[in-house]
């Protein structure tokens, strides 16, 4: 069931012009992604791995639309190249709504090994990094996607354990 | 025939539309032969060509071509469901099918061996997947084009490449270009 925050995130996401998103799921993101596809104005188009979906956004974005990508932290671990040689390459800006899988509130004990590495990978790239601890860190997103399009960059919305329960 | 030739034939027909092409050497024999601010090079990300071409053609209405290659296709299949799923009928994938990684140095693909690209193109969902021979590979993407049911094209050429220089245009040069074609 999604929640109320999960509604936010998406009108946001809508109030800022985005209109492109491709995800992979996690668990923490399935009531933003279950909102996604009751929502019209947004083209959702899932995607298998999330290299793949910053092709799919990198086209989006030349045809005219503005794109995002809804995904695990973990992926971050398989799109360091694409980051590099196609998003940042070619300026393309890209807000990356990111579960943060493998902090305080985890049950799962792999999350946090990649855990460990999601914070060093982003700023090695040199990545905008914004992090939702709290449900009132949330207030920040409106700003953050209008940053990503100024700038022409990624940017990655990391949100944790404790903020999405706190904001069930 | 290898994929130059298969470009040579091509250039009529692609020449004044919207062309996503695949990394290295097919980027850079394009560019040799018909540099159009209507190409958009992959410098550097092997296997995306398809998506990229994809989202461009989910985003706008123009006939858009993507260029991919075996070795790139295969890198990336999960492509072909998301396209299969998500059929845009202004999309064309162009699959060049020369059984080898080209690029660097025709090291043989799976596609080259047992593999059919054709057949899980199909198995994925789309409903429109020819194989066609290097010869015939320009009416049928001149075809593909006119029609607006969304086809992958699986052409069997040789394995071989053209000595061509590599690509020094800015990055942001092609996709600012690019753009400004896409919205002309
Ligand atoms: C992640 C990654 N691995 C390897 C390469 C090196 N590479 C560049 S092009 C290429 C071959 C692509 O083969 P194919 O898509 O079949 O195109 P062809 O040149 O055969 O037309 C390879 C392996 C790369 N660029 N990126
Ligand atoms: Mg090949």
């Amino acid at each position: 069931m999604a929640t109320e925050m999960d509604h936010q995130i998406v009108k946001d996401l809508k109030a800022a012009g985005i209109d492109y998103i491709t995800s992979v799921p996690c668990k923490q993101l399935a009531g933003v992604i279950e909102v996604l596809d009751e929502t019209p104005e947004i083209m959702h188009m899932p995607s298998n791995k999330e290299d793949e979906g910053m092709g799919l956004c990198a086209g989006a974005f030349m045809g005219g639309m503005k794109p995002a990508i809804v995904m695990q932290n973990t992926a971050l671990g398989v799109v360091v190249n694409t980051l590099a040689t196609l998003i940042q390459f070619y300026q393309i800006p890209l807000p990356m709504l990111i579960s943060y899988r493998g902090e305080v509130g985890e049950p799962v004990a792999c999350q946090v090994e990649m855990a460990l590495h999601t914070k060093a990978i982003l700023n090695q790239l040199h990545i905008p990094t914004y992090h939702f601890h709290k449900p009132e860190d949330a207030a920040e997103l409106p700003g953050i996607l209008e940053y990503a399009q100024m700038a022409s960059k990624p940017v990655a919305i990391l949100c944790d354990a404790s903020f999405w329960r706190a904001s069930a | 025939m290898i994929r130059n030739d298969v470009f040579q034939t091509l250039k009529p027909i692609i020449s004044e539309h919207l062309v996503v092409c695949n990394i290295g050497a097919p980027s850079q024999e394009l560019h040799a032969m018909d540099d159009q601010p209507s190409n958009f090079y992959m410098l550097g990300t092997m296997g995306l060509a398809s998506s990229i071409g994809l989202g461009l053609a989910a985003a706008q209405d123009k006939p858009v071509v993507a260029i991919d290659g075996d070795g790139s296709v295969l890198t990336n299949l999960g492509t072909l469901a998301t396209i299969g799923s998500n059929p845009h009928g202004n999309f064309t994938l162009l699959i060049i099918d020369n059984g080898s990684y080209g690029s660097t140095g025709d090291q043989p693909t799976y596609a080259g061996m047992k593999t059919d690209l054709a057949a899980v193109a199909k198995a994925c969902g789309t409903e429109n997947v020819q194989t066609v021979s290097a010869e015939d590979t320009a009416a049928a993407v001149q075809a593909a084009i006119a029609s607006d049911e969304m086809t992958i094209i699986v052409s069997k050429c040789e394995s071989g490449n053209v000595k061509v220089p590599v690509i020094k245009t800015n990055p942001i040069v092609i996709r600012e270009r690019f753009m400004e074609e896409v919205r002309r």
